[in-house]
């Protein structure tokens, strides 16, 4: 019987690829463990073999197609003398098949691309030229911009070199500034983490790429104690002047030990300073600025948004300053503060919400030590509500904290209490439909916004 | 009571003979002050003493030139000295004032001298040990040949953080060197009770940083493999390994009791083996100082040590603002 090859998933976060080239023909028989195409994402090219033995009857998606989702039938594989004619009626299902899985999925739902709204903070001057960049590409290129400016700054983690970084964020800085520069570590963080506070202790100004911030739990000691503590133990004598970088959060189905948000656990400690961006122009601006940054800075990546594409300024030294948060989108009757990930939640909601008539501001933190609190609260005292959305758990919260802020510092603006929308209490859990709960939704911030504007 | 006569000639000269006994007397007079006024209530929290260890640092820097590293735990009065931090600077640290190296805010525990290349003074047990390669990886990316000496115990060696380092030191050839302080206590706990084999000095064989054992309470000993292993990592070898035998007189910290080992043990020790009162009947025994001579010197140290301790009360305690200061550079 005919069998359908489907465009695999390559990775927990791909959606899509680009079919890159097919190293079988029709009337070609395979074996179980042919490679038979080339599969793009945009991490990495990828060989994909075949699992079963057959003839290659029809290809479906030429070589060199861009875009092919995740599941769509891609060849049909069938036994000798066969009819594969009934190739496009099991397509037109396995399309359908694809929808329902997709609308389920947990990313689903959040917008590729986020739409230019009104920006009332602008970092850059009207009419600079601007270009469409990932997310992965602005932190790249900010690492090769710094690393270029300054010989003290270098990078080390897993994967970073030979491998071109796990998830591609250091992708040809190994072959742009060697080996002394982009160093391989082995699986140590406790180790290497230490071994880079010293370095900055003696005068250098690392990188330090987690896998995963989960990871990151195994250096805690050497980020709190050792790098965020002694310029105040020093008597301001030495410090440590680095970043530490990597994805940050829930990515997709990785399940509870690699989908934490630490946000608030790292916004809680003085001497580190926090930055969450959640586009790829803070990202660029943002890396630059934590670089060139005398103090350990803490760098919360997602590996979620970073494939998203976002406008950036094309501009020779792009940098934006830390405690300045972004007015998103301007708005009268909510607002809505956010950061990181959580701004994808923020901004569909105010989408949605502008449909039913309620104009929300959405404030992008960006960085969440030193916190623009500033900014929150002149929104806060123009709207006189507010709901603050995040994937992080709910105890000590960066909302709990900005919602006791607000108490203290705008109670009188306040015509109802500040909500928090968080992730929820648990750790997280596998199942696709769990997972998807486990996280903020839309319609909780829809909801919470409903619940302060009293509709 | 006379120390236990080496067998061996020493090759040294009466003038260093003369230093190391000086910084190692310093050391001893001025822990033995600290405690004093830990006593009296001028020194607060926790303050470990080095009293009985002054062979090891000592030793140690006498291999040393400028631009050399150090690191440590929080054991670190004697260091500090011994790499010639100011006495005056170190007790009003201890004393929590405004003239100390961290004009207060560090203690005991937590002194730094940017200027004399000491890197603390760290109050986690171990995790000096990775900061240490790390001084030694920025030394060797900026191409000089300056070494470092990351410090630890013999409570520390059994942390884990130490071989991760152990491991990236060796493969990428850093020019540090472990000193383990064997005191055979690990606070409370003695080496055989935590230790499954007790050659600390084999701990780097799995991956391939060479180690020896050093009689710590010898000053000559330790000065001899100093220079051994600090000519290994200037001349681009990688790591070494120093397990420095040694022994501490007084308790973990000023709160230990000590009931983990007799009385007659520390005696014996002290009787012995005392590192100072070697080196004081090589001195006589070889006629380069007279007992007038070392009695001048004892009372110089009293005088420097109690100075410090001057300053240290007289220092103020630091402003109120300080509180707000050096969180961020």
């Amino acid at each position: 019987m005919a069998t359908e090859l489907l465009m695999p998933a390559l990775s927990p976060t791909m959606e899509e690829g680009t079919l890159a080239k097919w190293l079988v023909k029709e009337g070609d028989e395979v074996k179980s463990g042919d490679i038979i195409a080339e599969i793009e994402t945009d991490k990495a090219t990828m060989e994909f073999e075949a699992v079963d033995e057959g003839i290659v009857g029809k290809i479906l998606i030429e070589e060199g197609t861009e875009g092919v989702k995740v599941n769509t039938p891609i060849a049909i594989i069938g036994e000798e003398g066969e009819d594969m004619s009934t190739a496009s009626a099991a397509k037109e299902a396995a399309q359908e098949t694809r929808e329902e899985v997709k609308t389920d999925a947990p990313i689903a739902q959040q917008p590729a691309a986020v739409p230019a709204k009104a920006n009332a903070s602008p970092d850059w001057e009207e009419g600079t030229e601007m270009k469409t960049m990932t997310v992965r590409e602005a932190l790249n290129e900010a690492m090769a911009e710094e690393m270029t400016r300054d010989e003290d700054v270098f990078l080390m983690g897993e994967e970073v070199g030979e491998y071109q970084g796990a998830y591609k964020i250091s992708q040809g800085l190994l072959d742009k500034f060697g080996d002394k520069r982009v160093i391989d570590t082995p699986i140590t963080e406790h180790g290497f983490t230490g071994i880079a506070v010293g370095a900055a202790f003696g005068g250098l100004r690392p990188i330090v790429e987690f896998m995963t911030f989960n990871f990151a739990m195994q250096a805690i000691d050497q980020i709190i104690n050792s790098a965020a503590k002694t310029l105040y133990m020093s008597g301001g004598q030495m410090g440590a002047p680095m970043v530490f970088r990597g994805p940050n959060g829930a990515a997709a189905r990785v399940g509870a030990q690699h989908s934490q948000d630490y946000a608030a656990w790292y916004a809680q400690i003085p001497g580190l300073k926090v930055v969450m961006p959640y586009t790829a122009a803070d990202a660029k601006g943002l890396m630059k600025t934590a670089i060139r940054d005398d103090n350990p800075v803490i760098f919360l990546e997602n590996e979620i948004l970073y494939g998203r594409s976002f406008e950036v300024p094309v501009l020779d030294d792009f940098t934006i300053p830390f405690g300045k948060a972004r007015v998103a989108v301007e708005g009268t009757d909510v607002t809505i503060v956010s950061f990181g990930i959580g701004m994808s939640y923020a901004m569909e909601a105010a989408e949605k919400l502008a449909e039913d008539g309620i104009s929300a501001e959405v404030i992008d933190l960006r960085t969440l030590r030193p916190i623009d609190y500033g900014t929150v609260i002149a929104s806060v005292q123009k709207t006189n509500r507010c709901v603050t959305v995040e994937e992080g758990w709910p105890v000590g919260s960066i909302g709990n904290h900005l919602g006791a802020y607000i108490m203290q510092n705008a109670f009188d603006y306040l015509d109802a209490p500040v909500i928090n929308c968080t992730g929820k209490d648990v750790p997280m859990p596998y199942a696709a439909n769990l997972e998807k709960h486990a996280l903020i939704t839309t319609d909780e911030v829809i909801a919470a916004v409903k619940q302060v504007t009293y509709r | 009571m006379a120390a236990k006569k080496s067998s061996k000639k020493p090759n040294v000269s009466a003038e260093e003979l003369l230093t190391y006994y000086k910084d190692m007397l310093l050391i001893r007079r001025f822990e033995e002050k600290a405690g004093q006024l830990y006593g009296m209530g001028l020194i607060g929290g926790f303050c470990h003493l080095y009293i009985g260890q002054e062979a090891v640092v000592v030793g140690l820097e006498a291999a040393t030139k400028e631009g050399d590293k150090r690191i440590t735990s929080y054991r670190d009065h004697g260091h500090m000295l011994a790499c010639g931090m100011d006495p005056n600077g170190v007790m009003a640290e201890l004393t929590g004032r405004e003239g100390g190296y961290s004009k207060g805010k560090g203690g005991s525990m937590h002194m730094f001298s940017k200027e004399k290349h000491f890197y603390g003074g760290h109050g986690i047990v171990g995790a000096q040990v990775p900061l240490g390669a790390g001084l030694a990886f920025a030394d060797k990316y900026k191409g000089n040949d300056n070494v470092t000496f990351a410090y630890f115990g013999d409570g520390a060696a059994n942390q884990g953080q130490i071989y991760e380092t152990f491991n990236m030191a060796a493969l990428w050839k850093l020019p540090v060197i472990f000193v383990i302080e064997n005191n055979q206590y690990a606070m409370g706990t003695s080496q055989h009770r935590s230790t499954s084999t007790p050659d600390l000095y084999t701990r780097g064989e799995a991956f391939g940083i060479p180690g020896e054992i050093v009689d710590g309470m010898n000053v000559l000993a330790v000065k001899e493999a100093s220079e051994k292993a600090v000519a290994h990592c200037r001349s681009g070898e990688g790591p070494y390994i120093l397990e420095v035998k040694t022994y501490r007189y007084r308790g973990h910290s000023m709160s230990d009791p000590a009931k983990y080992r007799t009385r007659e043990e520390v005696q014996k020790m002290r009787d012995e083996r005392d590192p100072i009162e070697q080196v004081r009947d090589l001195l006589l025994t070889g006629k380069h100082a007279t007992e007038d001579d070392l009695k001048a010197i004892d009372k110089d140290i009293k005088a420097v040590v109690n100075e410090s301790a001057e300053f240290a009360k007289e220092s103020p305690e630091p402003h109120l603002d300080e509180l707000w200061t050096d969180i961020y550079a």
